[in-house]
């Protein structure tokens, strides 16, 4: 019962903070920006509600896959997260307009295999 | 025993035991499990564990927990600061890429601490210098631009940890 109550508690913060990673992503102005919502927030939720549905299966095969899931998702997601960026950061996709500093435009030593040039 | 076949023998153990916490008890099962962990641990066994470590193996494992601990509640922070800026009616950030200095050496050690920054409040790891042991991390909310200030700013909760478990 209180198992069971726990899970279903992680399950719904869970899905909160997936429809707050969803609202940056629309919210928030450039690419950078998004991936900061959509990388926390969604990994964060998407654990919340895995590691909920284990703690309402308990040690069975299928709740020993939610908890795998939840390993992977943590380490794959910031992973993800750094392709994109960095991808995108290449590909000359400004930053926008209120950006203070960009230290990695400076990066000469970085930026010798680039291919897209303005 | 050298470390090759340390790590092989790792890998193996480990698979075996995801098999078997996934798949029932059947015999059938279980032997294809052996055979598959065995293939996996001889293509892919090497890569684990690359170099030896002199701290002691409990010291090591106290140190993951706790940076374990601190991981969860940085996690815990940074997602309510994300849900503060996106419910603000008028999303204050102020945005940008900032570098940052990093004295790990190890693949590893830099590959969880840039997962780390990534899943921490406002920063998110852009590029890796491995040479000059410089990350790039962009913040949603620059304080400062200097590389120190930064680097004490972002990268030091959880460097000192890492250095104990990894380096």
């Amino acid at each position: 019962m209180i198992r069971e109550t726990i899970g279903m508690a992680f399950i719904f913060v869970g899905i909160a903070f997936d429809f707050f990673g969803v609202l940056g992503l629309v919210r928030l102005p450039d690419v950078y920006n998004r991936l900061q919502a959509a990388t926390k927030c969604v990994t964060f939720g998407s654990a919340g509600i895995l590691f909920g549905t284990f703690l309402l299966e308990g040690f069975t095969s299928f709740g020993f896959k939610a908890l795998l899931g939840v390993a992977f998702i943590f380490l794959t997601s910031p992973v993800a997260a750094h392709a994109i960026s960095r991808a995108a950061h290449r590909a000359r996709i400004p930053l926008t307009e209120g950006t203070v500093v960009d230290a990695y435009e400076d990066d000469e030593e970085l930026k010798v295999n680039t291919v897209i040039k303005k | 025993m050298t470390l090759a076949v340390k790590s092989k023998i790792i890998v193996f153990i480990l698979a075996f035991v995801v098999w078997l916490a996934l798949s029932g008890t059947d015999v059938q099962q279980i032997v294809a499990g052996a055979v598959v962990a065995l293939l996996v641990s001889l293509i892919a066994g090497s890569f684990l564990v690359a170099s030896h470590n002199q701290k002691h193996l409990l010291h090591r494992w106290l140190y993951a927990l706790l940076y374990f601990v601190k991981f969860l509640w940085e996690m815990v922070k940074a997602n309510v600061h994300v849900a503060y800026l996106v419910l603000h009616p008028n999303v204050p950030i102020k945005p940008g890429i900032v570098k940052i200095k990093t004295n790990l050496k190890k693949d590893a050690a830099i590959t969880v601490l840039t997962n780390s920054i990534t899943l921490t409040p406002g920063t998110l790891t852009v590029d890796v210098n491995e040479e000059k042991g410089e990350i790039y991390v962009h913040w949603i909310d620059v304080k400062t631009t200097d590389v120190d200030a930064c680097t004490k700013e972002i990268g030091s909760r959880f460097e000192s940890i890492l250095a104990e478990v990894f380096e």
